[in-house]
């Protein structure tokens, strides 16, 4: 097995690992406020760079707020919260089990306003779990490894051209490694409920030799650079940004189903501002698609949203089902089977 | 029942009773279908549980001696379908956790089926189900235990919408059936006012039993009423006999009485005796007049109870009944001028009530008059006949005109002038019995009065 996380190059304002926290730190930024009178602490899954856009419209309308933006992954995102009971005012991940696990587990506050009661039913759980964006697992290809080949529409037909490409895809296919990914593992686990073609799929990628990543981004980076003719299950709105500016790249949809994941904010209930975290999910699920803000970030927003009228598009529901592959004996045999395909072992 | 409640409208305690059953009904009838419903959801609940325990319990196998689960994914999630709760589960091998919530508290198993517990958890009250499955491990059996626990906010939420429409059934029904009682006591109350009104829109001579339809209930008072009526009627009927009798009885002998006094008159010398005479001749000429006019009046009442018009003309009438009483003006030297439209003055009407009428208010008139005056007759032909009868008498000065026209009353200024004050209740009565009125007003001037005789047309 070849594993091929690679670190992430950081543009923004990084502070390693705050001294007195046992979970791991990615990136950390502070958008400080001329005239600063509260503070909002955010950890987060999704990059700065993704997420800036968002930050300083909410600063624009909260001129007072001062903003403390940390970024780890949802497995860490989960250990803040859980284990450590670190002091954040909003918990914003990918990981939807995780945010249903704080919520169930009572890690979350209750929180009630306006912006939420317009949401559907299906965007929020127990009054406490409020997802703002839907972003589809999708396949991106680079245009050059598929020349003279069929692109593929279904999770069947991949199968079949991966098994009958070797040579093209051998080493070249990249997904992400559920053990390291908590979006991976939450992709693959629906996809596992979805259609018995994942466990192909599976071992035909590790047949080939499949490379792992902790993240879209770094996955989406060695498509561009020619290292994979192909990455699997890669989140949409990192996709969508990069194809913008990369024409050697190309979303593939799948037309047999699209898994979509709810990008979700929770209050933990270690808050010490829960008014400006209110605020920060009323701006938040108040996003409109289309806007100027969902065009900077490339993250969908739920509201306005095709993903009801798109019968591909089967968005992960939330609830208690969540919690399923977060039982540790379904983990552990979930994981023990996807070792076996993928290594081949 | 004390005093004061009989004062209390039966209406009232009708719809007061009928509003409390009611409300009683409408509580009965909120807490019935609260507890049915909410029976009903937690029902749905622990349904839901205990098909989550058992689908768990049949995923559990064994691996190497070991006990494993295979959580199923429906476990959990049909558990999401009727609320947003939260969810715990803990699965036990003797006393290990094989995987779950560790500090989830499993409450004794009966090991007969799903045994349901209610109680905190993690700050809220959890419903959890326990069931144990025995599950082969190859050399041995093991009794583990399933338990799944959920909150019960979804519960609380149905239970609060269905009191919130229990409530609004409840006091719906309620004031429905308030205002249906208050319709009934209203509807069941008709017959009761209706015969009310009826007796008292009675006119004071109406003596006729009450008819018309009275339910059942009511039948007794009716009967007891009528049976009064005609008990009152007949004893009515008695006095008027009585008196008519009475007055036949003693008018005849006072003529001869009479007679025989002029005769002796004629033959006493002395001028005492003559002036004595003379007083008891006034005497008897008062008593022969009262007598009549009883006689009259018993004929009135009579003829107006029994009333049978004819088409007649008033004009006529009048002038026979003038011509009657001419004479007797002519003996004071009395003018009587009769105005009669040329037309003929067709009217419906008893004659001998009419004459009887128009004799007594004429011979009123000529004996209130003063010799050598005049009394001016008319009758007006407008929307009513107006039959006017002005002398130069001495009116009525200032006397209440109201009460003249009642039995035995008479003016305060006719004390020298024989009469019975029955008169105008005579006129007054054949007036009445025809749908119209008597009018008595002193002239303009002072000098004499108007009676005025209103009769419609048909």
């Amino acid at each position: 097995m070849r594993y091929a996380c690679i670190a992430q190059s950081l543009a923004a304002i990084v502070i390693l690992s705050m001294p007195a926290t046992a979970f791991e730190v990615e990136e950390k930024k502070l958008y400080a406020s001329s005239s600063e009178t509260r503070r909002l602490k955010v950890i987060s899954t999704a990059d700065i760079n993704v997420f800036e856009p968002i930050i300083l419209a909410f600063q624009r309308e909260n001129r007072n707020v001062a903003i403390d933006y940390v970024v780890a992954s949802s497995s860490e995102v989960m250990r803040a919260i859980y284990d450590e009971n670190a002091p954040f005012d909003l918990a914003i991940s990918s990981a939807m089990d995780l945010q249903t696990k704080l919520a169930n587990d009572g890690f979350a506050q209750d929180y009630r306003s306006d912006a939420t009661a317009k949401l559907p039913t299906w965007a929020q759980w127990h009054n406490q779990i409020f997802a703002f964006t839907l972003e589809p697992a999708l396949l991106v290809i680079s245009k050059a490894a598929f020349q003279g080949l069929q692109v593929p529409a279904t999770r069947e037909e991949l199968v079949a051209l991966l098994r009958d490409n070797p040579k093209v895809f051998d080493g070249r296919i990249g997904t992400y490694d559920v053990r390291k990914s908590g979006a991976g593992y939450l992709f693959a686990t629906q996809e596992s409920r979805n259609t018995e073609t994942f466990w192909r799929l599976t071992e035909v990628m590790g047949r080939l030799n499949a490379r792992l990543y902790c993240c879209s981004s770094s996955m989406i980076d060695d498509v561009a650079n020619g290292k994979l003719a192909i990455a699997y299950n890669v989140l949409g709105s990192y996709a969508q940004l990069r194809v913008n500016d990369d024409s050697e790249l190309q979303i593939v949809p799948m037309q047999d189903f699209v898994t979509v994941m709810l990008r979700t904010a929770i209050i933990p209930k270690t808050n010490i501002n829960q008014q400006d975290a209110g605020a920060m999910i009323d701006f938040l699920t108040s996003l409109q698609s289309g806007s100027d803000l969902a065009r900077q970030t490339g993250l969908p927003p739920i509201n306005g949203a095709k993903a009801e009228a798109d019968k591909a598009m089967r968005p992960i529901r939330l609830g208690p089902g969540l919690l399923v592959f977060l039982d540790s004996q379904k983990r552990e045999n979930f994981i023990r089977n996807w070792e076996s395909s993928i290594t081949q072992r | 029942m004390g005093g004061k409640l009989v004062h209390i409208s039966i209406r009232r305690r009708l719809v007061l009773q009928l509003a409390a059953i009611a409300a009683l009904l409408s509580l009965a009838f909120f807490l019935g279908v609260r507890a049915v419903a909410e029976r009903a959801a937690a029902d749905t609940q622990d349904n839901i549980l205990a098909a989550s325990a058992s689908s768990i319990a049949e995923a559990l196998y064994s691996e190497r001696g070991k006990i494993r689960l295979d959580l199923p994914y429906s476990a959990l999630s049909m558990l999401g379908t009727i609320s947003q709760d939260r969810v715990f589960y803990r699965i036990i091998d003797a006393d290990t956790t094989i995987t779950g919530y560790d500090d989830l508290p499993v409450l004794a198993s009966s090991g007969i089926g799903p045994d349901f517990y209610t109680f905190p958890y993690r700050g809220e009250d959890v419903r959890q189900v326990v069931l144990t499955r025995a599950v082969s491990t190859g050399d041995a059996i093991k009794e583990v235990t399933v338990a799944v626990a959920q909150t019960r906010l979804g519960l609380a939420a149905v239970s609060s919408r269905i009191t919130a429409t229990a409530t609004a059934v409840g006091v719906l029904f309620f004031l429905v059936a308030t205002a249906l009682s208050l319709f009934a006591a209203q509807t069941a109350l008709r017959p009761l006012n209706t015969m009310a009104a009826s007796v008292t829109r009675r006119g004071p001579n109406d003596l006729r039993p009450v008819t018309g339809n009275t339910p059942t209930e009511l039948a007794p008072l009716v009967d007891a009423l009528n049976s009064f009526i005609l008990r009152l009627k007949s004893s009515l009927n008695r006095s008027e006999d009585f008196i008519a009798e009475a007055a036949h009885r003693v008018r005849t002998p006072l003529a001869t009485v009479r007679t025989q006094a002029e005769v002796i008159h004629r033959r006493l010398e002395h001028a005492e005796d003559r002036t004595a005479l003379r007083e008891m001749i006034r005497a008897v000429d008062e008593s022969s007049r009262s007598a009549g006019q009883l006689l009259d009046h018993a004929m009135v009442t009579f003829r107006s109870d029994q009333f049978e018009p004819l088409d007649i003309d008033l004009g006529q009438l009048l002038l026979d009944t003038c011509d009657r009483l001419r004479p007797t003006a002519d003996l004071k030297d009395i003018e009587l001028t009769v105005a009669i439209p040329n037309t003929a003055l067709p009217f419906s009407g008893d004659p001998v009530l009419l004459q009887n009428a128009l004799r007594n208010i004429l011979d009123n008139a000529i004996k209130y008059s003063p010799a050598d005056s005049m009394i001016a007759v008319r009758i007006e032909d407008a929307k009513e006949y107006r039959l006017s009868f002005r002398d130069q008498g001495r009116g009525f000065e200032g006397a209440d005109v109201n009460h003249l026209s009642g039995r035995f009353s008479r003016g305060s200024n006719v004390s020298d002038i024989v009469g019975s004050g029955l008169g105008l209740t005579i006129v007054d009565e054949v007036a009445r019995a025809h749908k119209g009125r008597v009018i008595i007003a002193s002239n303009e001037g002072g000098i004499g009065a108007c009676v005025t005789l209103v009769l419609p047309k048909a």
